[in-house]
């Protein structure tokens, strides 16, 4: 059974008085526990795929279905709640809640979705060690490093055990260790727990991760392959 | 239950985001916090000091005559003359009238009058009171500034204004004549001793109400032992509705019982617009407090843009966001209220016992009230403020706060 299909995705942007393309006709069917790495250079397109897929943006034409709905269709309710039961984001820029402590922060989603708070903490307790921030719990961003912020927002993003983890560069701004440790959770979460990854990077390391990988050029899919992942040995 | 649970869960999430902002920028909140406090300060302050005012002209209005509650004849007020006299209180009339939950009571007699000195002749209401009781109400006893008051319901001397005894050049210990008609339409004459002359706090009073010993009078007039009017006092003149429905059942059909707003509807008209003008007042100040609020938030949206667009991006549906906003205005606005309250209670509370403004006394006597300025710090004046502020504060906000709930996640996400 797919988990996502867009059908002919189109988006176009505006700038200035050019007419920039986002995406061209875009199909694509991502089954459940997939792991995809949509790579590209900049401006081909795959920010753009996240964010419609993610419902963050809205394509001009074309349908995007999840589970059998169609989120293009949703309402801005509906669609918040939509993304708050059934996605995790992890952005290139952390994009964590400056007034929040790291645990609440991994927290957050989860109260927002009704857990109880002895629930979510716990949660919280145990992702924010499967990521090596022990005893880092009661700090704010501003006192993380970006390695940690990073993986603190991967915590968030998996708290509340989404179908689907989008992830637009998640390793831009980590170092070459950072970014290992955190593909390898990615790699294990996607294995153990059967959660749905879709990456956008441009990092050759990362899309060694993936088992399809898709190459996206001026808003268009030019090439979609399976390959056989390569673990990191460490 | 399930649904309240979750509502619990995310208020509880939006109320520490929104705390938290709050103090993200400590100087503005800060600063917001400070007009915020010293606005509604001044609301309550400038309120309590006009309230007291305007409570203190009608006291004085009231106390001059009417009372709160008065009982007489149906034709009295058309054609305030002996012929429209009632007879004394009697029975439940009168158990009602000496009912503890009435403060203070007295029967009077008002009839037009003229009087005349040797030298001059005016127009003026003669009243024949009972003087014991008459203190209680009018504290025409306590205006007494040369000579005495009247003794008894038999004395036979008389009390006139300080005005009206410089209009007609006779002072205390002089004898003036005083002119009426009895109900047979005969002239009803005597000759009285001034005996005291009073200062009213409202000086035209002084001119027109000549006091006389209610028997005197009635001896005069020809009428024992009719009277003009019952005169009732409670114990707040704003809270009278239990004492006038206590004691209508108690007056005889043949006559008639009035409020004192009914009576005097300038006084009424006064206190009426007394409430307006507080709430005008109250609005004006919040208008100018308004747009720093505005202004507040505008800016707490703008500089959280970014932000907004990431609890967006995590599921945190339109509606929350603007919940969010408008908690923040409405944590700021109980805080600042708070101050401005206490602010308000330390500097009315040691004031009620009165402001000495003698400084411009004439122009308050012009208005009825006196030279002493009793601040009256009411609930119901700090409630109207307080809601005034709530209200029109959580009005304000929706619209930094709707904003804010349409925002583009993409491009809030974008921005820096």
């Amino acid at each position: 059974m797919s988990s996502i299909r867009c059908i002919q995705l189109c988006k176009t942007f505006r700038q200035g008085d050019e007419i920039i393309t986002g995406l061209d006709h875009v199909d694509i069917v991502v089954d459940k526990g997939e792991f995809v790495c949509l790579s590209g250079p900049s401006g081909s397109g795959k920010t753009t795929l996240l964010n419609a897929i993610g419902g963050l943006d809205t394509p001009d034409s074309g349908e995007i279905h999840m589970d059998g709905i169609r989120i293009d269709m949703l309402a801005k309710g509906p669609l918040a709640d939509m993304r708050l039961h059934n996605i995790g984001f992890v952005f290139q820029a952390y994009n964590l809640i400056p007034v929040l402590t790291a645990q609440e922060n991994v927290e957050f989603v989860m109260q927002v979705q009704g857990v109880a708070a002895a629930e979510r903490a716990q949660k919280a307790r145990d992702i924010l060690k499967e990521v090596g921030l022990v005893g880092m719990e009661d700090r704010k961003p501003a006192q993380l490093s970006g390695g940690q912020q990073q993986r603190v927002a991967v915590a968030r993003a998996i708290a509340s055990q989404p179908k689907l983890v989008l992830a637009d560069e998640p390793t831009a701004n980590l170092d070459t260790v950072a970014s290992s440790q955190l593909m390898n959770l990615f790699s294990e979460l996607n294995q153990h727990h059967r959660v749905t990854f879709i990456i956008a990077t441009h990092d050759k390391r990362v899309m060694a991760y993936a088992k399809r990988l898709i190459k996206m050029e001026d808003g268009k899919i030019i090439s979609d392959e399976m390959q056989a992942p390569i673990l990191d040995e460490n | 239950m399930k649904g309240i649970g979750i509502f619990n869960l995310r208020f509880q999430v939006i109320l520490v985001l929104s705390w938290r902002n709050l103090w993200r920028n400590h100087r503005r909140t800060i600063i917001m916090l400070a007009a915020i406090s010293v606005g509604v300060w001044a609301m309550i302050f400038m309120t309590a000091l006009m309230r007291g005012m305007v409570d203190d002209m009608l006291k004085q209005g009231i106390q001059n005559l009417p009372g709160h509650i008065q009982i007489h004849h149906p034709d009295f007020r058309d054609d305030p003359s002996i012929v429209n006299s009632i007879d004394e209180p009697s029975g439940n009339l009168l158990d009602a009238l000496n009912d503890p939950a009435t403060k203070a009571w007295s029967t009077r007699i008002k009839v037009p009058a003229v009087i005349a000195s040797e030298r001059e002749t005016r127009g003026i209401n003669l009243l024949g009171i009972e003087p014991g009781k008459e203190t209680l109400l009018s504290g025409i006893g306590d205006q007494i500034i040369e000579g005495r008051f009247l003794r008894d319901s038999n004395d036979n001397g008389l009390i006139i204004g300080a005005k009206l005894a410089e209009r007609l050049e006779t002072r205390v210990g002089k004898r003036v004549v005083v002119i009426s008609q009895d109900p047979d339409n005969n002239i009803a004459e005597r000759g009285f001793k001034v005996v005291g002359i009073y200062k009213a706090k409202m000086p035209r009073l002084e001119e027109f109400n000549v006091y006389a010993a209610l028997e005197s009078l009635q001896d005069l007039l020809k009428i024992k032992p009719q009277i003009s009017q019952i005169s009732i006092v409670g114990e707040d003149f704003r809270d009278i509705a239990l004492l006038y429905h206590r004691l209508k059942l108690a007056t005889p059909e043949n006559l008639e019982i009035k409020t004192w707003y009914e009576l005097d509807a300038y006084l009424k008209y006064m206190l009426n617009m007394m409430d307006g003008f507080v709430l005008v007042w109250v609005i004006i100040i919040f208008l100018a407090l308004s747009f720093g609020l505005v202004n507040t938030l505008a800016m707490a949206v703008f500089e959280r843009v970014h932000e907004i667009g990431l609890i967006q991006a995590l599921g945190m549906r339109p509606g929350m966001i603007v919940y969010q906003i408008l908690l923040e205005s409405l944590l700021l606005l109980l805080m600042g209220l708070s101050i401005g309250n206490l602010l308000a209670f330390i500097t009315v509370k040691p004031l009620e016992s009165g402001m000495d403004i003698s400084i411009v006394a004439e122009g308050m006597a012009m208005m009825g009230a006196s030279s002493m300025l009793y601040p009256s710090l009411t609930a119901a004046d700090m409630i109207l403020a307080n809601m005034v502020v709530i209200i029109l504060g959580i009005l304000t906000s929706i619209l930094p706060a709707w904003r804010a709930a349409q925002l583009d996640p993409v491009r809030a996400l974008h921005s820096t």
